[in-house]
């Protein structure tokens, strides 16, 4: 089992009264800024104990790592509008969700360059893009400093959301050395059953990981995707192969940047490989197709082995899911595993093609009066 | 000596003239663009083998915790 970015598990958690300390001054903060808190908090952005200075900063949009050279590419930031609090305080983060749910002790108080920061995270400045619109929304003074989650609320699916420290131990207790993460934010279809049992085959577990919270109009509930994933699970696989645990986390659409993100929170679960696909993370046409496999040789010292899927579908020639290293065949005997044309079916209460999507997945689908958000 | 290029800091290290001579020729038409971030590459390469771990481990009462939510997702026996 690959060691926690940066070498150590973060924990910052500490129950703690807040009868003494409710006067301290205080930022209210939206639900993915409580979700980085709890993502510091529980080791899942180890290294980070907090929310990043401005040298971390620059140093991660220069050079895609922290000050101390470990590998970060995507900034995990506080703005605030608050114009009384000062450097050397210590504030209290409040969430409408959560009531107060953390403190902050302010190291830095700073301001950054939008336009700067969109165009070396997101390689753009469209505001087209959802992540420079996301920093355009920003306030204009960042804090830093580390960060005590004084509480953790129970919600929705929790049992399904085990911290690293409880992947890692599950993994020792089932003996798997060699693990490989798999991230989704939809239904398993064929496709995505072939990617994980063709990494499966050659490590010992598999490690399904939803990112579940906010949505668009048109996806899948996250009711619906967990159910779903239990379904083929218990169909289909080795039932001490696979595990699946929810990750809360907002998507950023930054493409390669995340794919380096998305593979350090998948090293501190405790894997030691992660499934990169096509245009991983991306939107629109932002980033080329291959960009977020490219972007892992700036690594070396990253931790966790990438493993890359270019385009994979069904060959009607072969007979059998295919990707583009293996069949011969030309492109007219190829059925795509389209997400969209397989919402639509179900969307009409009919069942997809096996070929599509294994019939008991569909059927768990097809159970919720409303598996798409309104 | 350190010294700063493009706002980025940097420190010199003196490696035998043979050796940096056989790592030129050998980075030729690789994606490496200059002996420096060859061996940069090779030392984090290096390095990131030899980070210290520290986990903490469960306390009895809270490994028993644990050991019932795994189980109670079928994933322990």
């Amino acid at each position: 089992m690959p060691k926690p970015h940066g070498g150590k598990l973060v924990n910052r958690l500490v129950k703690k009264d807040v009868s003494d300390i409710k006067e301290l001054p205080k930022i209210e903060i939206n639900t993915n800024l409580a979700e980085d808190i709890t993502n510091i908090a529980k080791g899942v952005f180890s290294p980070l104990e907090g929310f990043l200075c401005n040298n971390d900063l620059e140093n991660i949009v220069k050079e895609k790592r922290l000050m101390d050279d470990t590998p970060w590419t995507i900034p995990i930031l506080l703005d605030f509008n608050n114009e009384e609090i000062k450097e050397g305080e210590t504030i209290l983060l409040s969430n409408k969700e959560n009531g107060v749910l953390a403190l902050v002790d302010i190291d830095e108080i700073y301001t950054y360059d939008k336009k700067t920061l969109a165009q070396e995270i997101y390689r753009t400045k469209d505001t087209n893009h959802p992540g420079v619109a996301n920093i355009n929304n920003m306030k204009q003074n960042l804090l830093g400093g580390k960060i005590t989650l004084l509480d953790c609320k129970t919600r929705e699916f929790d049992e399904y959301n085990l911290s690293p420290k409880e992947t890692r131990f599950l993994f020792k207790e089932k003996g798997w050395k060699e693990i490989v993460a798999f991230q989704t934010r939809n239904p398993p279809h064929i496709g995505h059953e072939y990617v994980q049992k063709t990494a499966l085959t050659f490590v010992d577990g598999v490690f399904i990981n939803p990112i579940i919270g906010k949505k668009k109009t048109g996806d899948f509930r996250d009711e619906v995707i967990l159910a779903s994933y239990e379904t083929l699970m218990k169909h289909y696989y080795l039932k001490e192969r696979a595990v699946m645990s929810i990750l809360r986390t907002s998507m950023k659409y930054a493409g390669p940047r995340e794919a380096i993100h998305h593979a350090i929170m998948r090293k501190n679960f405790g894997c030691t490989h992660f499934i990169v696909g096509r245009d991983h993370a991306g939107v629109g046409n932002y980033y080329g197709p291959y960009d977020a496999h490219d972007i892992f040789s700036e690594f070396p010292d990253l931790g966790i082995i990438p493993v890359f899927f270019r385009s994979f579908s069904r060959c009607t020639k072969c007979n059998s899911v295919v990707n583009d290293k293996i069949c011969p065949h030309d492109q007219k005997y190829h059925i795509n595993f389209s997400g969209k044309k397989i919402r639509e079916i179900l969307n009409n209460g009919e069942i997809p093609s096996e070929d599509m999507m294994r019939k008991e997945v569909a059927e768990t689908i097809l159970k919720f009066d409303k598996p798409f958000i309104e | 000596m350190t010294e700063e290029k493009d706002g980025k800091k940097y420190t010199t290290i003196s490696i035998p003239t043979p050796l940096a001579d056989k790592i030129k020729k050998r980075i030729e038409g690789t994606g490496f663009t200059s002996l420096s971030s060859y061996v940069t590459y090779v030392l984090r390469e290096v390095i990131s083998g030899m980070e210290e771990d520290s986990e903490e481990a469960f306390s009895k009462e809270d490994e028993e915790k644990v050991k019932d939510r795994l189980r109670a997702l079928g994933y322990l026996d």
